[in-house]
């Protein structure tokens, strides 16, 4: 598996760098040849995916023979239907999806100011600031399980939605202003000045120049804290005690902590969980993928 | 909490004239004051919630603190109270081969899989860039499909996907004549139960950094390539000399969060070990959470998490001084 993954991959680099060198058919030729290989990681990557979905279709008899079927054929829905009416599923999609709004809500915005202010202006203790900001993300995470749990206690956050909104966004901010940042130094400040040489006062220069271009970063930064805390597992699983609080990925795991794994009903669980982030990212993949601000600098 | 709020208080009401009286005033606060308002809500958020257990981390580090010490937290007639102790856990941990052990596996393991995972996710970027849409579209969504599975999930598919009896791997490779792998358990030998830990890192990582230098490789402005082309740079050339410098910010930022992550991960090794991982299996993190959670030895534990975080620190300290001095070109 994992040579089907390096080699392609691996190959691929000295072939791509002879094109480059000259343009027109050898141009179409490397667009081939990326083409090519870049079916070749898609199916390596997509695999183990493709593998869980196909056995969350198959019957428990052709999971488990020497040979595998490579094709859920004949299928069966038992699985998802095991895992819909499995208790609390509905309940922790609903808690998932109350954590996830409000932290992807409050970071961005967070993470927006606090980029820009890191980007664009100078203050004293931006340095400190920056590193604060680092210093943060090298944290064990595993060494604050216990500490973390204590302090919400004693705050009466403990086993309450808000309290693990909290402690995610401590986690999450971080890299959002981190990423944010690179995003927003990256927008020249000459178009800002040209703006402000037209008439526009500073904040509206940053607002009708920078802002607009800042969006895709702003997206990705987003769907990134989706992510994040759509797939948290330890603080939710320390956290929450109540089974009716619990989070999507602690309700998946009870299929996991089950003496012989049920693999179809865990493999179900897992497509149904994915399911609401692939939706978001088809939506919002536009901006992501049109590259605006290349676009805005040629212009 | 309380200074902080004071000081958006102070802020505001000196902002006021400055509506009166435009320009240079306002120009003023706008680069004094409103820095700090937009920082003031992350410092806030982020101090709040992890002060106080990292106070208290450092605090378990110096101390002895086993279960009496934990009966005692909650039930103050029972157990004992903490004591102090120095240095006494930093000693005995510096004291222990095993440490050494770890702490070289943790670094092994980290730069093979931050290797691949940057080498991997960059190529895959550029890639990108040069296919087909409706191929890039396809790999972008297969590639935010991988993001997006829960590791708890990726754990147990890498897992299923390397079962002893009814593993995919083990039939593919026997089919392949690379071995007789039939019924082949790959966590009785060390090296095999890590290349399946790092098949389930990198496999998880590599979206992330393919996305995002994608998204940083457009930011390359194309008429400098042009020019550069013009100029009659070659491809390798116009590489090193425009592209990568322009890459080189989140190039730096990349591999370091990389590092942070790798040499923390504790979830993948711990799971795929059944809650019970063999010490030829221990990492950093999973040392510090045997220590603290099965020997019950909370302040040994917590002195590993010290250590740990000091190595991140120095590790880090050289691409702390970059950043800043990116940050400060700008």
């Amino acid at each position: 598996m994992t040579a089907g993954v390096v080699t392609p991959v691996g190959g691929r680099a000295n072939r791509a760098r002879k094109p480059m060198r000259s343009g027109g058919v050898t141009g179409r030729y490397s667009k081939a040849t990326a083409n090519g290989i870049g079916i070749i990681v898609l199916l390596a990557m997509l695999f183990p995916i493709y593998w869980a979905v196909a056995t969350s279709f198959k019957r428990g008899v052709d999971m488990t023979k020497v040979t595998p079927e490579w094709f859920p054929i004949p299928g069966t829905l038992l699985h998802y239907r095991d895992a819909w009416h499995k208790l609390f599923f509905l309940s922790s999609l609903r808690n998932s999806a109350i954590i996830v709004s409000l932290t992807v809500a409050i970071a961005s915005i967070v993470a927006f100011f606090a980029a820009v202010a890191v980007a664009r202006t100078s203050f004293r203790g931006r340095r400190a600031y920056i590193v604060l900001i680092i210093l943060v993300q090298m944290i064990p995470q595993t060494a604050l399980i216990i500490p973390l749990f204590v302090m919400l206690s004693r705050l009466h956050l403990q086993n309450q939605l808000i309290g693990v909104t909290f402690t995610y966004l401590a986690f999450i901010l971080p890299f959002c202003i981190w990423t944010l940042r690179g995003f927003v130094s990256n927008i020249p400040k000459d178009l800002e000045d040209a703006a402000m040489i037209d008439g526009c006062s500073r904040i509206g220069a940053f607002m009708r120049v920078t802002f607009p271009l800042i969006a895709p970063g702003l997206v990705a930064t987003s769907i990134f804290a989706f992510i994040q805390a759509w797939n948290e597992f330890t603080f939710a699983y320390v956290i929450i005690q109540d089974n009716k609080k619990e989070t999507a990925t602690v309700w998946l795991a009870s299929f996991i902590t089950q003496e012989q794994i049920d693999w179809g009903g865990l493999m179900a669980g897992a497509t149904m969980l994915s399911i609401p982030i692939v939706i978001l990212f088809l939506l919002v993949q536009r901006h992501v993928a049109t590259g605006l601000t290349a676009g805005a600098v040629k212009g | 909490m309380v200074a902080a709020g004071t000081e958006t208080l102070s802020l505001r009401s000196r902002r006021q004239p400055a509506t009166r009286r435009r320009a240079p005033l306002r120009r003023r606060l706008l680069q004094t004051g409103g820095p700090y308002l937009l920082v003031l809500p992350s410092i806030v958020l982020i101090v709040a919630v992890l002060a106080y257990p990292i106070y208290k981390l450092f605090q378990l580090s110096f101390q002895t603190y086993k279960l009496p010490q934990l009966i005692h937290e909650s039930h103050p007639a029972l157990g004992k109270a903490p004591v102090s102790v120095g240095l006494a856990n930093f000693r005995a941990v510096f004291k222990d081969s095993q440490f050494w052990a770890v702490l070289w596996r943790t670094v092994l393991f980290t730069a093979v899989n931050v290797g691949a995972t940057m080498i991997l996710g960059t190529l895959i970027a550029i890639l990108l860039l040069r296919m087909s849409r409706i191929i890039r579209v396809s790999l972008s969504v297969v590639l935010v499909l991988v993001w997006a599975t829960p590791q708890v999930v990726g754990i147990t598919i890498w897992n299923w996907l390397f079962d002893q009896q009814f593993g995919v791997v083990n039939y593919t490779l026997t089919k392949l004549h690379v071995g007789h792998y039939i019924g082949h358990s790959w966590y009785t030998v060390s090296w095999q139960g890590f290349l399946v830990v790092t098949c389930v890192v990198v496999w998880g990582a590599i979206p992330f950094i393919a996305i995002t230098m994608q998204a940083a490789l457009t930011q390359v402005p194309d008429e400098l390539i042009e020019a550069a082309r013009v100029d009659g740079a070659t491809g390798l050339q116009t590489f090193r000399r425009i592209t990568f410098p322009i890459l080189r910010p989140i190039i730096v930022i990349l591999t370091s969060l990389s590092i942070i992550w790798d040499f923390q991960v504790f979830t993948q090794v711990y799971i795929l070990r059944d809650n019970r991982p063999e010490p030829w299996y221990y990492l950093m993190s999973i040392y510090s959470f045997i220590e603290s959670f099965k020997v019950h030895n909370f302040g040994l534990g917590a002195a590993l998490s010290v250590i740990t975080m000091l190595i991140m620190f120095i590790v880090s300290i050289f691409y702390i001084r970059q950043i800043v001095k990116i940050g400060e070109a700008k």
